[in-house]
């Protein structure tokens, strides 16, 4: 179980791979973000994004299950106050397969939480063509060891 | 015409309100962000949060589901006026997000959009940059989702 205290500056944790899919850019546009880029691949095409494209708002949504996936879901997260930065560099096409890396930047504790920490993140993910295609920086909350806890 | 000449810079626009069911909130979850606060209102009660609720990347899809219903219905509106309603493509991303509180289960939370800059690029003539800030608050007045994003106008 990772805790605060795993989180120190310069460490890696590896995202994905995650393959989207057109059935799947089409059902969460369908129901957030209906506009006709993210619900036909011609539609799409006819688009400055050049083909069925995930919303940015499925993008983020993508690198948040890759980094539950990773890192999030064996540690002791207290949620998330926000997000500094979030720049959809590139569309996510339906077919496409995401990989990345979440790199922490900083780790400083609570002082309003005693036994919480705050980590900043910066996640990067790529396609299959090494183009970059989402950068974000975050700050996670997570709970630190108890006095005594052995480390993981 | 251009996003700025439908909403004037410094003009807060509410697009709708959205609850967030239970249901909504786990079928949200499971797919992105299955974590236990998000998933199982026992399991929360564990946590900071308490109780039961939306995933932050949940309340900020909800923004966009209420920008594009509202102009779904501002927009044959201004049509039927026999003006054309703004052309907008697609965004580069946002900044300066906080989720300020946590969206419980059953909270309605009433979205807005307020254009701050509007400018054409240098590059493309024709295209403009919109500037925008954006919230969502909660049935008892309180600020629960902000952040500010950009749009590009095709005009």
């Amino acid at each position: 179980m990772l805790h605060f205290e795993d989180f120190h500056e310069g460490r890696v944790f590896p995202l994905g791979p995650r393959t989207v899919s057109a059935e799947e850019i089409i059902e969460f546009a369908r129901e957030f973000d209906p506009q006709p880029m993210h619900l036909s691949e011609k539609a799409g095409k006819a688009s400055i994004l050049g083909g069925l494209a995930a919303s940015g708002w499925h993008t983020s949504a993508l690198q948040m299950r890759m980094i539950v996936d990773s890192y999030i879901g064996n540690s002791t997260c207290q949620g998330a106050p926000g997000v500094d930065v979030m720049d959809w560099k590139k569309p996510v096409l339906a077919g496409d397969t995401l990989s990345g890396k979440g790199l922490v930047l900083e780790a400083r504790p609570l002082k309003s939480r005693p036994g919480i920490g705050l980590v900043r993140m910066r996640t990067e993910l790529e396609n299959q063509r090494g183009e970059t295609v989402c950068v974000a920086e975050q700050v996670i909350m997570f709970a630190m060891r108890a006095k005594g806890e052995d480390a993981a | 015409m251009r996003l700025a000449e439908l909403y004037p810079v410094g003009t807060r626009v509410e697009t709708g309100t959205l609850e967030f069911l239970a249901e909504d909130i786990i079928r949200y979850a499971e797919k992105f962000d299955p974590q236990p606060f998000h998933m199982d209102a026992e399991a929360a009660k564990s946590y900071v949060f308490g109780a039961l609720c939306a995933s932050g990347w949940h309340t900020c899809a909800g923004w966009m589901k209420m920008l594009l219903a509202h102009f779904a219905d501002e927009f044959p509106r201004l049509a039927q006026q026999g003006l054309q309603p703004p052309k907008l493509g697609p965004s580069p991303g946002f900044r300066k997000l906080q989720w300020l509180r946590p969206v419980y289960a059953g909270d309605r939370i009433t979205y807005s959009v307020t254009l701050t800059d509007t400018r054409e690029l240098a590059s493309r003539p024709g295209t403009w940059l919109n500037s925008t800030l954006n919230e969502g608050v909660n049935q008892n007045g309180e600020t629960v989702l902000r952040f500010e994003s950009s749009v590009l106008d095709f005009a």
